[in-house]
């Protein structure tokens, strides 16, 4: 039979000998592995502290963007929804009012823009589907939360910060680049 | 009257010793609950507790408080006095072993000779064994009292191994005693650390091998672990213990460990005796001084042992640990000590 992989190994299936019922060399030689290990480098991670850089293409918490005036992109036109294997995204959509043109791109908005942590599974088709760049995924996770009514997420928890108002807090949340698009 | 006339500052003393051996073992025991964890993290390429304290150090007193926290709960089907009892004896068996141990010869206070051994008996080593057997009371009472079969299996378990092993440890432990030819703990030692005398360890290394071995089994350690195992009977013997009363026996177990280390360093190697250094050349208190932070390196380097063997390997099945015990680790036992007695024999002509 061929081997799958180079670290088969045969089974003996003969008594043990002498050396090997006494079981002292080989719990010697296991010993001289584990002391081997006390000098080992640990690859612990301290997480509060340290963090893991995640990989360019990490797909983590949704953002809702804005343009660079500081007006909501997305116009609710429920492709995400739709794109969404989990149906974890719902929205109510709204008309724009006269005076309103500096806060929504389009005459129509989200009023009502809610995704449930729990059901989503971060595949990023929403992202893919949105033909306004109104959504995609950041770099961060959903931090850990009490009750199940703190993971369904608003509008209030997924708009990115105001370009125009705080444009600190806009660059922190958009973070790098992607490189792959 | 010199009957009446007693010693009231020979009671104090040994009151002091007494209280001091039990604090400092419990204090050793608490932290080698927390070294356990760092050696076995160590030993597995991770840090083991880090958080509590600088190091993780205040991570043994987190556990305690811990336990001392949790809800005691009696089983409404156990025997409530014997369900307490058990791991009270448990803690007393273990403790009751240091009374014997000679931590190191003695201390010279204002012309007052005091012997830093709380009862140097001498039939030391036979009470250490009187005492050790009765440990297994407190698991078999466990078990019992728990009214729960799994925990009887484990307490039975236990019970039968701590029997089979105690007898090639008190066979190994014979030529020994047939070397330095006293019972007396303290005796043994000075007869190591006499002029041109050597440890124990030299004149009879197979008698240690087996004589640690059965430690191992008598402690409950791993590989011999089969009375806890946690895998297969789901705690053994204390399944149906919570709080401090399970804190007791897990914290048994460390103080069972740290006195077969002491018992095994005075046995084998030296007890406090300092290789390689002429003690009655120095002062007598620094002498004194230095064999307990001998014996007490001898103790930690043992626990380590313990430890490092625990990380390494697995668990023997049942019938290999009665195999082993019954017919193999008794045989050798034997055979050790006829060779002993026979080179005794040949030497004296």
């Amino acid at each position: 039979m061929q081997a799958l992989t180079k670290r088969r190994k045969e089974v003996s299936r003969e008594p043990m000998t002498f050396m090997e019922r006494i079981y002292i060399p080989s719990i010697l030689k296991g010993m001289g592995i584990t002391f081997s290990h006390l000098f080992k480098k640990q690859p612990t991670i301290q997480y509060p502290e340290q963090k893991r850089e995640f990989s360019p293409v990490f797909r983590g918490l949704h953002v809702l963007n804005r343009d660079e005036e500081g007006r909501e992109r997305c116009t609710a036109c429920g492709l995400c929804a739709v794109a969404c294997p989990a149906e974890a995204i719902t929205m109510e959509a709204a008309e724009r009012m006269e005076g309103e043109e500096n806060k929504y791109r389009e005459e129509k908005y989200a009023a009502k823009y809610e995704i449930n942590m729990l059901r989503c599974i971060f595949c990023g088709l929403c992202e893919e589907a949105c033909p306004k760049d109104a959504i995609y995924l950041s770099e961060t996770f959903a931090p850990a939360n009490f009750n199940r009514k703190g993971f369904v997420y608003g509008k209030e928890d997924l708009l990115i910060p105001d370009p125009t108002t705080e444009p600190e807090a806009y660059a922190k949340a958009k973070g790098q680049p992607r490189a792959n698009n | 009257m010199t009957l009446l006339a007693f010693d009231w500052a020979f009671l104090l003393e040994k009151l002091i010793l007494i209280a001091i051996i039990v604090l400092a073992s419990l204090g050793i025991a608490l932290y080698t609950t927390f070294a356990e964890r760092k050696v076995a993290g160590a030993l597995q390429d991770r840090p083991g507790p880090n958080r509590a304290g600088p190091f993780g150090l205040f991570q043994p007193f987190a556990d305690g408080l811990k336990l001392i926290m949790k809800e005691e709960i009696i089983p409404s089907t156990s025997n409530k006095g014997l369900f307490i009892l058990g791991p009270g004896l448990a803690m007393t068996a273990a403790l009751m072993t240091c009374a014997v141990i000679p931590w190191s010869s003695y201390i010279e206070i204002g012309g007052r000779k005091i012997e830093l051994q709380v009862a140097d008996i001498n039939i030391g080593v036979l009470y250490v064994f009187g005492v050790v057997s009765l440990g297994v009371y407190g698991i078999m009472i466990g078990g019992w009292a728990s009214n729960n079969k799994f925990s009887l299996m484990a307490a039975l378990r236990g019970a039968s191994q701590a029997i089979s092993y105690e007898l090639a440890m008190g066979l190994s432990l014979i030529a020994v005693l047939m070397i330095s030819g006293s019972l007396s703990l303290k005796t043994i030692v000075e007869g190591q650390m006499a002029d041109g005398g050597l440890w124990n360890i030299v004149y009879q290394p197979l008698g240690f091998i087996i004589f640690f071995i059965c430690a191992l089994a008598e402690c409950n350690r791993t590989p011999f672990d089969l009375p806890e195992a946690e895998n297969e009977l789901n705690m053994g013997y204390h399944q149906e213990y919570s709080s401090m009363k399970l804190g007791f026996y897990l914290f048994s177990e460390y103080v069972n460990m740290i006195m077969s280390s002491a018992i095994m360093a005075c046995l084998f190697f030296g007890g406090y005796d300092i290789p390689f250094l002429d003690e009655s050349k120095l002062p007598v208190n620094t002498a004194a001084i230095l064999g307990v932070v001998s014996i007490l390196a001898k103790i930690v380097f043992f626990l380590f042992l313990f430890m490092w063997i625990r990380w390494t390997i697995p668990r023997f099945r049942y019938d290999q640990l009665m195999n082993m015990g019954w017919r193999n680790l008794i045989p050798l036992a034997l055979f050790n000590m006829l060779l002993t007695g026979a080179v005794i024999l040949w030497q004296q002509g």
